[in-house]
């Protein structure tokens, strides 16, 4: 595959956009999952703008139809809504409120150094391989 | 509302469209981070090389934004190790089985419009709060 190194700027401008939306404070997180407390609604503007942005550029990229370095998109086909899709993000749902990471965030946050990223990171890698392990 | 930060919020989410898009645009990938950090342990070689780099780019953002804007990332943790870790293996699992995270489903997924991808976001965006919820009452 060509231009594999070009996916460290995409990487790098993801993280960059994470520090600067503040998904990167646990603390924050848990805030916008506190619905029913100090309820701090943050989070949902960055969803906004970060899917305004990609659902432009997904229409404009569809309608080109293949990627510059690729022979087509690898976007997954439409597929049913099964028990593991919806287990499987309840599932993550707790993890994200227990511990106010999602993989994202953990990565950056583990390059800063910053609290309980690494034994989150190690965990969350020991979590991937396990489920690996068990399809 | 405490901490109420629309604008930065805002702002870094049109960089992570754009970030997400420029991977979609070079390499036709989907930018979920669940699922690019997972395929390093896959034999997939193509796909691995491209999540690699992906994934040095992310953790290189942090060095560079650790050492230049150390606030932006808090002090002290929210959580205990002990629950830190048991969170890390259910995200791990849990984004896995259901092929997707807030990246993957919140932003590319729902970006297409794709019906799994909302219904994913909306479980775990409730199970979420649900958790915080029920951490708060148990404290």
């Amino acid at each position: 595959m060509k231009g594999v190194a070009l996916g460290a700027a995409s990487g790098a401008l993801f993280g960059v956009g994470l520090a600067l939306s503040g998904m990167v404070r646990p603390a924050k997180v848990l805030g916008f999952l506190d619905v029913a407390g100090a309820w701090d609604a943050s989070l949902a503007f960055v969803m906004v703008g970060a899917i305004a942005v990609y659902a432009v550029a997904y229409r404009l990229i569809a309608r080109r139809g293949r990627p510059l370095f690729d022979e087509k998109l690898h976007v997954p086909t439409p597929k049913r809504i099964d028990a593991p899709l919806v287990v499987g993000a309840a599932v993550f749902g707790i993890g994200w409120g227990l511990g106010g990471f999602c993989p994202g965030p953990a990565l950056v946050s583990l390059g800063a150094l910053a609290p309980q990223a690494l034994p989150f990171t190690a965990a969350m890698t020991v979590g991937i391989l396990l489920q690996r392990a068990r399809r | 509302m405490h901490d109420f930060t629309p604008l930065p919020a805002l702002f870094g989410g049109l960089l992570i469209g754009l970030a997400a898009a420029m991977l979609l645009l070079t390499h036709g990938r989907v930018a979920g981070v669940s699922g690019l950090y997972g395929q390093l342990f896959t034999r997939d070689r193509d796909g691995r090389a491209l999540a690699a780099w992906f994934v040095v780019g992310l953790v290189g953002s942090g060095v560079v934004v650790g050492s230049v804007w150390p606030a932006a990332f808090p002090a002290l943790a929210s959580r205990s190790t002990g629950l830190t870790i048991v969170a890390g293996l259910l995200v791990g699992y849990g984004t896995r089985l259901g092929n997707g995270c807030t990246s993957g489903h919140g932003v590319c997924g729902i970006g297409r419009f794709s019906v799994r991808s909302i219904v994913a976001t909306c479980t775990f965006v409730l199970t979420g709060a649900l958790t915080v919820f029920a951490l708060g009452r148990l404290s």
